[in-house]
C-alpha cells in the first residue's frame, strides 16, 4: 500500500466497514464475509467486468456497478442483495444455462461447478427461455486435456490465465455474440499447438466442465486454484 | 504555411472561380455517383469543350447537395439552377442552355421547401466545394478557425468558446463537447490523443459518410483545433472500411494538409504540432462505442470496457484520449470563425445549432439534410421530407438507430432536441431517421432491430450475448403467431434486464426498439399474440391449426 492511499469507511448493506481507497467493492465485501457472486472474476487474473453477475446498487447512482471493478469511495452506501439484483442475477444465471449445455448429471464437473453452484445459491429453480443446445464439437486433440465449448460460458478466465500467468497465449476467442467462442491457436486443434505449454492452468480456472482433464469420469473433475494467488504475489514481487 | 500565404491562396482561388462565368457541380458523393455521376461529369467535361465554352463554363465534382433520392444532381453557379436525375445524354443540353433558359424537363426546384427550411453549418461547403481540393476548401475560409486560435487564443479559450456555444456531442448521447474537452485538457500527462469516431454504423444513416465524402478538409480542422486546445499532437480518423469513398477523399485531405503545412510540425509557424492518421474498422458496429474503438486501434479486438476510467483520463495506449463524432468535429471551425453566441443563438435552451439528418424510408425526399435543433419532426417528415409517397399513411419514425425508438404520428410536433426525444422513448442518436408508413409492422421492425444488436453483439457480457438472442426469439414467436402472453411479460423482463445490467452502450440500449414500440404501438402486439394477425400484413402468421400447443 503507498502511502498516499487512504483509509475509509463505507455502508454495505447497512453495515459500516472500513477499506483502503485503492479496493473494490469486491474485495471489501469478501474481507466481511459478505458474498457477491461471480463467474468471470478470479483473483490473480485481470478484471474484465463481463459476466454482470457481480452487480450491486450504489446509492446516488443511477446505474448497477459490478462489484468487481468498482473502487470503493467513502460514506459509499452499496446494497449487494436487494431483491431487484437477486432477480436480474437468476436471470443472467437462466441466460448462461440456455445458451449452451449444460446438463449438470452427465458433466465431469458436477458437484464441483461453479455455474451450478451459484444457480443453486441464487435459487434459481427452473429456466424460463428455450435452450439453444447449439451442436459444438468437442476437441480431444491434447493428450492430457479436453475441451468441451458445449460447457463453456465464456468467462475468458482460460484466456487470461493463459496470457497473464503462463504468458503463452494460446486461448483467444472468436465469432460475435451467442456465436463467441474460444479457441486455441487460431481455432487450430489444441493437440497441434505450438504455443500450448502444458501447463493445465486453464483447466484449473474454468469455473464449469468446459475444460477438463482425461480420464475423469461424471463429478470427478474437481479444479486446484491454489496456484493462482501464489504465482500473482511472486509475479509482483510481494512475496 | 504562414498566414499571408492562407490568404493569397484563397484569393488566388477565388479569382480563378470568378473567371468562369458558370460554374456547373455535379454531385460526386457515394449516392450520386452509384447513379452515374462519374459519366455526366466526364460527359459535362467533354461537352464544354467540343462546344468550344471551356473559357467560360466549368465543371467541377462537389459533395452531397442533399436530395439524394433525385440523383445524380448538378447545379449551376451562380445561375442558381439544378437539375435532376441528369443522364450522360443529358449533358449536351445542359451546356448549350448556358446563357439560355434552363433545359426544364431536368429542372428541379430550388425554391422548395426541401432546400428552403434547411440551415446549413455542418454541410456549409457539401455541393460547393470540390472535396479533392484544398484551394476549394481555403477559398470558403477553411483553416482560418486553425488559424485564428493558434494566433489569437490560448488552449482554455477556446475550449470556453466551444464551452459558450453549447455543441453537445452529435454521436448520439449528446455529452457537452466543451465539457469533454475540458476535461482531456485537464487529464495529467504529456501525450494526449484526439480521435475522430466515423464508424457510422446504424442503418439507414449517413451523415458522417456524406461530410467525409464531401467536405473531408472540415473535419481535419476541428480535430486540429481539438489537438491545440487538450494538448495533443496526434489524432486518428477512425472510419469504417465500407466507405471506401469517404476513405480516398481523406487520404487526399490529409496528404494536401501535409504538403501545405496544416498538419505536421509547427503549424503556421507555431509551436504547436499535430498529425491525423486514418484507421479503419473492419465491419463491426459495436466499434462505435468509444471504448471498443479505442481497444480497435490499438489493434485489438474491438470490444468495449468497463468505465470508469472514461477515455479521457484512460484512452489510445492508455493515454489521455478526447473522441468526437464526424459532425462534432465539423460544426468547431464554423464556431470559432464565428463566434460561439452566433452557434448559441440557434436551436432550443439545451440543444443548440443544428443537426443533420439521413432521412430515409417512406418519405418522397430522402436524403441528407440539416435543420435548426428545434424544428419539429413533422415539419422535417411533411415539409422538408415532401410527406408520405403513393398516398399511404404515416405510421412511425424510427430515430436513433438500433438504440432509438419510434416515435408515433401524435408526437410529431415535438420539436427535436436531445431531451424532447429521450422523453419520447427515442434518442437523437447520431441522426439515422427511417419514416415508416401504414405498411410497416411495428414488430416486424422491433425483430428487425433486434436482429441487427443479436448479430452485432460482441459476446463480452451475459445479458446482451444471451439477452438479445433471446428476445429476438420471443419476437419471432410473436411474428409467426405461435407466442402466448407470458411469451410477452418475459420480453418486457428481458427488456428490462438487458437495459440495467448490460456492460456498454449497445446492449443497454438494444431493448428501445423494442420498448417504444410496446409503448405507442401495444396493439399491434396484441393482435400478433392474441388474434394471430398482422394488422399491416408483413409477418408470414401461421394458421392456428399449425401453432404448436
Amino acid at each position: 500500500m503507498s502511502p498516499q492511499v487512504r483509509v475509509i469507511t463505507l455502508q454495505v448493506d447497512g453495515k459500516e466497514v472500513s477499506a483502503r481507497g485503492d479496493q473494490t467493492i469486491l474485495q471489501v465485501a469478501r474481507e466481511n464475509s459478505m458474498f457477491i457472486p461471480t463467474l468471470c472474476y478470479l483473483n490473480g487474473l485481470s478484471l474484465v467486468g463481463a459476466c454482470r453477475l457481480c452487480l450491486v446498487e450504489v446509492k446516488g447512482s443511477p446505474k448497477l456497478q459490478p462489484a468487481c471493478v468498482t473502487r470503493v469511495e467513502e460514506n459509499m452506501e452499496v446494497s449487494i442483495n436487494s431483491e431487484r439484483l437477486s432477480k436480474y442475477r437468476r436471470m443472467i444465471l437462466e441466460l448462461l444455462f440456455s445458451e449452451r449445455n449444460h446438463i449438470c448429471s452427465v458433466c465431469v464437473s458436477n458437484g464441483h461447478c461453479e455455474l451450478q453452484n451459484l444457480a443453486q445459491n441464487q435459487q434459481m429453480t427452473h429456466v424460463h427461455f428455450p435452450y439453444r443446445y447449439p451442436k459444438l464439437e468437442l476437441d480431444s486433440s491434447h493428450n492430457r486435456f479436453v475441451y468441451d465449448p458445449n460447457r463453456c460460458i465464456s468467462c475468458t478466465r482460460c484466456v487470461r490465465v493463459c496470457d497473464e500467468i503462463e504468458g503463452a497465449h494460446t486461448w483467444d476467442i472468436m465469432g460475435r455474440g451467442v456465436d463467441l467462442k474460444v479457441i486455441t491457436d487460431l481455432n487450430q486443434p489444441w493437440g497441434n499447438s505450438d504455443t500450448c505449454t502444458g501447463c493445465g492452468k486453464c483447466i484449473h480456472v474454468c469455473p464449469t466442465g468446459a475444460l477438463a482433464e482425461k480420464g475423469k469420469s461424471v463429478t470427478e473433475m474437481a479444479k486446484r486454484r491454489q496456484f493462482l494467488p501464489y504465482l500473482t504475489l511472486m509475479r509482483e514481487g510481494r512475496w | 504555411m504562414t498566414p499571408e500565404e492562407l490568404g493569397e491562396i484563397a484569393a488566388t482561388q477565388q479569382e480563378a472561380v470568378l473567371r468562369f462565368k458558370h460554374r456547373i457541380h455535379v454531385c460526386t458523393a457515394a449516392s450520386c455517383l452509384s447513379s452515374g455521376s462519374d459519366r455526366v461529369k466526364q460527359e459535362l467535361s467533354k461537352e464544354v469543350v467540343s462546344q468550344g465554352r471551356d473559357k467560360q463554363c466549368q465543371v467541377k465534382g462537389v459533395g452531397c447537395m442533399g436530395l439524394c433520392v433525385k440523383g445524380p444532381l448538378v447545379s449551376v453557379k451562380p445561375d442558381n439552377v439544378m437539375y435532376q436525375n441528369v443522364t450522360p445524354q443529358d449533358a449536351a443540353d445542359i451546356i448549350k442552355s448556358m446563357d439560355a433558359s434552363p433545359v426544364g424537363r431536368l429542372e428541379c426546384a430550388t425554391d422548395q421547401p426541401f432546400f428552403r427550411r434547411q440551415v446549413k453549418i455542418v454541410l456549409e461547403n457539401s455541393g460547393r466545394v470540390d472535396p479533392e481540393k484544398i484551394g476549394d476548401y481555403i477559398a470558403a475560409h477553411g483553416y482560418e478557425g486553425l488559424l485564428k486560435v493558434l494566433t489569437e487564443f490560448s488552449p482554455g479559450e477556446v475550449i470556453e468558446q466551444v464551452l459558450r456555444s453549447g455543441l453537445r456531442g452529435r454521436g448520439g448521447a449528446g455529452f457537452s463537447t466543451g465539457l469533454k474537452w475540458s476535461m482531456v485538457s485537464k487529464a495529467d500527462s504529456d501525450r494526449k490523443y484526439v480521435i475522430c469516431n466515423g464508424d457510422e454504423g446504424d442503418p439507414g444513416a449517413f451523415m458522417d459518410r456524406s461530410v467525409l465524402e464531401g467536405d473531408p478538409h472540415r473535419v481535419l480542422e476541428g480535430m486540429a483545433i481539438a489537438g491545440y486546445a487538450v494538448g495533443a499532437a496526434q489524432g486518428y480518423i477512425y472510419v469504417r472500411a465500407e466507405y471506401p469513398l469517404a476513405i480516398k477523399n481523406l487520404k487526399t485531405a490529409i496528404r494536401q494538409a501535409q504538403h501545405h503545412g496544416l498538419l505536421g510540425t509547427n503549424i503556421f509557424g507555431t509551436t504547436f504540432s499535430f498529425n491525423i492518421d486514418l484507421r479503419l474498422g473492419a465491419g463491426a458496429f459495436v466499434c462505435g462505442e468509444e471504448t471498443a474503438l479505442i481497444a480497435s486501434i490499438e489493434g485489438k479486438r474491438g470490444m468495449p470496457r468497463t468505465r470508469p476510467p472514461y477515455p479521457s483520463q484512460e484512452g489510445v495506449w492508455g493515454e489521455p484520449t478526447l473522441i468526437n463524432n464526424v459532425e462534432t468535429f465539423a460544426n468547431i471551425a464554423p464556431i470559432i470563425r464565428n463566434g460561439a453566441d452566433w452557434f448559441a443563438r440557434m436551436g432550443t435552451e439545451k440543444s443548440k445549432g443544428t443537426k443533420v439528418f439521413a432521412l430515409a424510408g417512406r418519405v418522397a425526399n430522402t436524403g441528407l439534410i440539416e435543420v435548426p435543433m428545434g424544428i419539429t419532426l413533422r415539419d422535417i417528415i411533411f415539409e422538408i421530407g415532401g410527406g408520405i409517397p403513393e398516398g399511404r399513411r404515416f405510421k412511425a419514425v424510427q430515430t436513433g438507430g438500433p438504440s432509438g425508438g419510434c416515435i408515433p404520428e401524435e408526437s410529431l410536433d415535438m420539436p427535436v432536441d436531445y431531451e424532447s426525444l429521450k422523453k419520447l422513448g427515442s434518442i437523437m442518436g447520431s441522426g439515422g431517421m427511417i419514416v415508416m408508413d401504414d405498411s410497416s409492422c411495428m414488430v416486424d421492425v422491433a425483430k428487425y432491430f433486434m436482429e441487427f444488436c443479436k448479430t452485432e453483439s460482441c459476446g463480452k457480457c451475459v445479458p446482451c450475448r444471451v439477452g438479445t438472442y433471446q428476445m429476438h426469439g420471443l419476437l419471432e414467436r410473436i411474428t409467426d403467431g405461435s407466442a402466448s402472453a407470458q411469451d410477452l411479460a418475459t420480453l418486457v423482463e428481458l427488456c428490462d434486464l438487458v437495459q440495467n445490467t448490460s456492460l456498454c452502450g449497445l446492449g443497454q440500449s438494444a431493448p428501445n426498439p423494442v420498448l417504444s414500440t410496446l409503448r405507442y404501438f401495444r396493439e399491434e402486439y396484441r393482435v400478433h399474440i392474441e388474434d394471430k394477425a398482422c394488422p399491416a400484413n408483413v409477418c408470414q402468421i401461421h394458421s392456428a391449426r399449425e401453432v404448436p400447443a
